[in-house]
């Protein structure tokens, strides 16, 4: 452990002022009575149910689930030490970091959480509408700031829609929850179309920068992929324009049936054209009224605080050769760094056999150590439940990956096929219908050996215990579904979803398979993959060209024969 | 049987007699469908306590003399999460 | 029972609920939509105030041109999970320009005061129990807030421009 007189380096993102900080801290003590009125029957559960979920807390399985709130997943050292505290004191010693870049705490009492939102309102962290049918945690791309693929760094509009929308009195009360996601790259890393609204940095033919702002995409039980709803909003613009989707789904979407009520199933009855007309109206008279407009000062104020961190030059960039094991983490966890020695380092919380996305206490800390003394004090979180370190010099690689391995976090399998994303499932939500953890844990060990990985090449497989879709199986290359036939667990096999700049929606195969099949039938699904690709494929392009049949036959065959 | 969740700290309760237990094993099985409706309509009308919500009846059945649930979630909910086997009831832990 | 929140204090609910059906009483009547559109010429002619009451789903700009007629349009919230009314209030204020009271009517809870109150509602039917502290502790409860709104409340932004 570093010696904490040392003040750890402060990573540029966005520090609370006076009135952020009152405003976290009002809001705690706001769920704090809210709490002593549901203790004292004041409130009654059904009353207190939107308000606790407002705040992050779910009642599931075996206790409360808490959900921190990581606004477009970037966090500093300080903070994920408290996260590591928080799981030593009021958990069971580790956290799960989730598909929307948040951490989940599952052994929570309810009557610790006034304590830890105080805790965590230290160092700058809430679990402000983190669930509840309000605007949820804004998400971007994990490699924001680092990549030189961006036209700019996409957090600091991040920041702005997330204050715009922290109780916007107007939009607490929606027909189901909304989730916004930013990026400002062609290659999407933060699955913009499978969001309630995305907005994408872009540049006009003249080469202005404004956002193309695109609405309609979910998953669930009815998946849908995003409609472009402008092509072109000016940076001025988009607080007024934002608003206007907003508010027409407020008051347009039907309130009678719960499985009916998210955008995409509004955008999809009345049609792209009809939204885009009703949009336009709301944000023609929001420009009018002026009070929504976005000054430059403004952004550029925000955007400072994101600004690129001094980066040492005269750096080499060449990779360092530190043995066989070191290459092959390289090959896959590195990521080119704009600056010029640099790289962004992935650390996958999928080592075979773990649960994904999960992080111990211990882990946190050392995480929070390598943050201090390679990344500038700096990690991010990825909707596939891995951690980056987004500013790491090359020189240093080595050392990381070496603590890595102590860590038993050193897998060099991101984007491979165990490198899966699975959510919580029956082992602890409320909600499931099928355990998805083991399911991940079994495919995981199946293909563990890093030769087959590389054979099989980028393969993205995702776990849902349930429809509700937490571990966006609809977007998974081979997506796997968790369903409950008379109270036992099977599991459906979806091929071809993508979350990615070509999003595609999976298609279902068919019938489910057993807890015992599952493994099995995924393999032989990508042995048809091995037999049937061309040069240059991955899975899901092989799967996009020649169709489910060979698969599906495949799947059931044996299933058949056993 | 008869299940629900404490308010203070969301711990899975068994009913026995007027009251709850932790754990499965040490509760009420109800024989029939009139008995265990009985039950839940007195629960319910104990909500008003505020010591437990969202009570409700799942079936269980004799395994070699021991009682089990007969959907998974209830086996979960019962022990713990089956990836974590240190945790839970399973590990003997419960909330205070 | 319920008592009716007006600039902060108790206030005497003047208005007589009419059934569609039923005959209209003397004085100030609040009905509903559909009756409003039935007997428009009617009730507009009478020399006591009207006031109408909007179900969730019906859209203020139903009102047309007569919107600023009624001295009260009431917004009811069938269950306190449907919020459009929010954005009925805030139509009112701003595209209608709607002056006169607009009431929260309905199911709503203690916690969703602040916010009605910032989309423009000014009066509030409420259960027996709800005190006149506890309304004013609702309004308090957030220091500031990030968005504007039509009560015209300065901003966390506006704040940090005048420091």
């Amino acid at each position: 452990m570093l010696n904490t007189l040392i003040q750890p380096p402060q990573p540029n993102m966005y520090r609370y002022d006076e009135f952020d900080a009152q405003f976290v801290s009002d809001r705690v003590n706001q769920f704090a009575g809210q709490v002593a009125r549901r203790l004292s029957g004041e409130l009654t559960e059904d009353q207190f149910k939107p308000l606790r979920l407002m705040n992050g807390l779910y009642l599931q399985l075996h206790a409360y689930m808490l959900r921190i709130a990581v606004p477009y997943g970037t966090l500093s050292s300080k903070q994920m030490r408290k996260l590591a505290h928080l799981a030593r004191t009021y958990d069971k010693g580790f956290g799960h970091f989730t598909t929307r870049t948040n951490l989940q705490f599952h052994w929570i009492r309810l009557v610790d959480v006034p304590a830890m939102l105080r805790e965590l309102a230290d160092v700058e962290m809430h679990c402000i509408q983190t669930s509840g049918n309000c605007v949820r945690n804004v998400t971007a791309d994990q490699f924001a700031g680092a990549t030189d693929e961006e036209i700019e760094d996409p957090r600091p509009l991040a920041e702005i829609i997330r204050q715009w929308s922290s109780l916007h009195p107007e939009f607490v009360f929606l027909a189901r929850k909304f989730k916004i996601a930013v990026g400002a790259t062609e290659k999407d890393r933060a699955a913009l179309q499978w969001h309630d609204m995305a907005v994408q940095v872009v540049k006009n033919a003249e080469g202005r920068v404004g956002y193309l702002v695109m609405a309609g995409g979910g998953m669930g039980r009815t998946p849908y992929v995003a409609h472009v709803m402008n092509e072109f909003v000016e940076r001025e613009d988009i607080l007024a324009y934002l608003e206007a989707v907003l508010r027409v789904y407020n008051q347009d979407s039907r309130r009678d049936n719960i499985h009916k009520q998210r955008i995409k199933i509004l955008i999809n009855t009345i049609g792209p054209e009809e939204m885009r007309r009703r949009v336009a109206r709301e944000f023609e008279e929001l420009k009018r009224m002026g009070t929504l407009q976005l000054p430059k000062e403004e952004l550029d104020r925000i955007t400072a605080y994101f600004k690129a961190p001094d980066f040492e030059t005269g750096l080499s960039d060449d990779m360092p050769d530190a043995g066989p094991d070191f290459a092959n983490w390289v090959k896959t966890n590195i990521h080119k760094h704009k600056a010029p020695g640099y790289a962004i380092a992935t650390i996958t919380l999928k080592t075979p056999g773990q649960v994904p996305g999960d992080c111990s206490a211990a882990q946190m800390d050392a995480i929070a150590d390598l943050m201090d003394q390679y990344s500038l004090g700096e990690v991010r979180v990825s909707h596939e439940q891995n951690l980056i370190l987004p500013h790491v010099r090359k020189k240093d690689l080595p050392a990381i990956y070496a603590k890595l391995k102590e860590l038993d976090f050193a897998s060099p399998n991101a984007g491979l096929i165990t490198d899966i994303i699975a959510c919580p499932g029956l082992d602890y939500c409320d909600l499931a219908n099928a355990r998805s953890i083991p399911i991940a844990q079994k495919i995981a060990k199946r293909f563990e050996n890093l030769d087959r990985q590389h054979q099989i090449g980028e393969l993205k497989i995702k776990i849902s215990g349930c429809i509700n879709a937490c571990g966006h199986h609809h977007a998974g290359h081979i997506g796997i579904l968790g369903v409950d036939k008379k109270g036992v667990e099977f599991y459906q096999l979806l091929l071809g979803g993508s979350g990615a700049e070509d999003s595609s929606i999976g298609t279902i195969m068919g019938p489910g398979f057993g807890e015992h099949e599952i493994a099995d039938a995924v393999e032989r699904v990508i042995n048809v993959y091995l037999a049937e690709r061309k040069a240059g494929e991955r899975f899901l392009d092989t799967y996009r060209r020649i169709g489910m049949e060979k698969f599906k036959a495949a799947a059931y065959q044996e299933a058949a024969a056993a | 049987m008869l299940t629900a969740n404490r308010l203070r700290d969301g711990d899975v309760l068994y009913r026995k007699g007027d009251g709850w237990v932790l754990f499965l094993a040490d509760g009420d099985v109800y024989p029939d469908q009139a008995s265990a409706d009985a039950a839940l309509a007195a629960a319910n009308a104990e909500l008003v306590r505020n010591e437990f919500v969202a009570p409700y009846l799942f079936e269980v059945r004799d395994a070699g003399g021991k009682i089990v649930p007969v959907k998974e979630r209830e086996i979960v909910r019962a022990a713990g999460p089956t990836v974590h086997r240190h945790t839970g009831k399973q590990a003997g832990q419960v909330h205070a | 029972m319920t008592r009716l929140i007006k600039s902060g204090a108790y206030a005497q609910d003047v208005y007589a609920r009419a059934a569609d059906d039923a005959p209209l009483p003397e004085g100030p009547v609040l009905v509903s939509l559909a009756r409003f559109q039935k007997e428009r010429d009617a009730l507009l002619a009478r020399n006591t105030p009207v006031g109408i009451k909007l179900q969730a789903s019906e859209n203020p700009e139903a009102l047309g041109a007569d919107v600023n007629h009624f001295a009260l349009i009431a917004l009811e919230f069938p269950k306190f999970r449907d919020g459009r009314a929010f954005s009925w209030a805030r139509m009112l204020r701003t595209r209608l320009g709607y002056t006169g009271e607009i009431r929260a009517i309905g199911d709503f809870l203690y916690d969703q005061v602040n916010y009605q109150h910032r989309v423009g509602f000014d009066a509030w039917e409420v259960p027996d129990h709800f005190t006149i502290e506890m309304f004013n502790r609702a309004l308090t409860e957030m220091t500031n807030v990030y968005q504007p709104s039509t009560d015209g409340r300065t901003t966390i932004r506006q704040l940090r421009a005048k420091r």
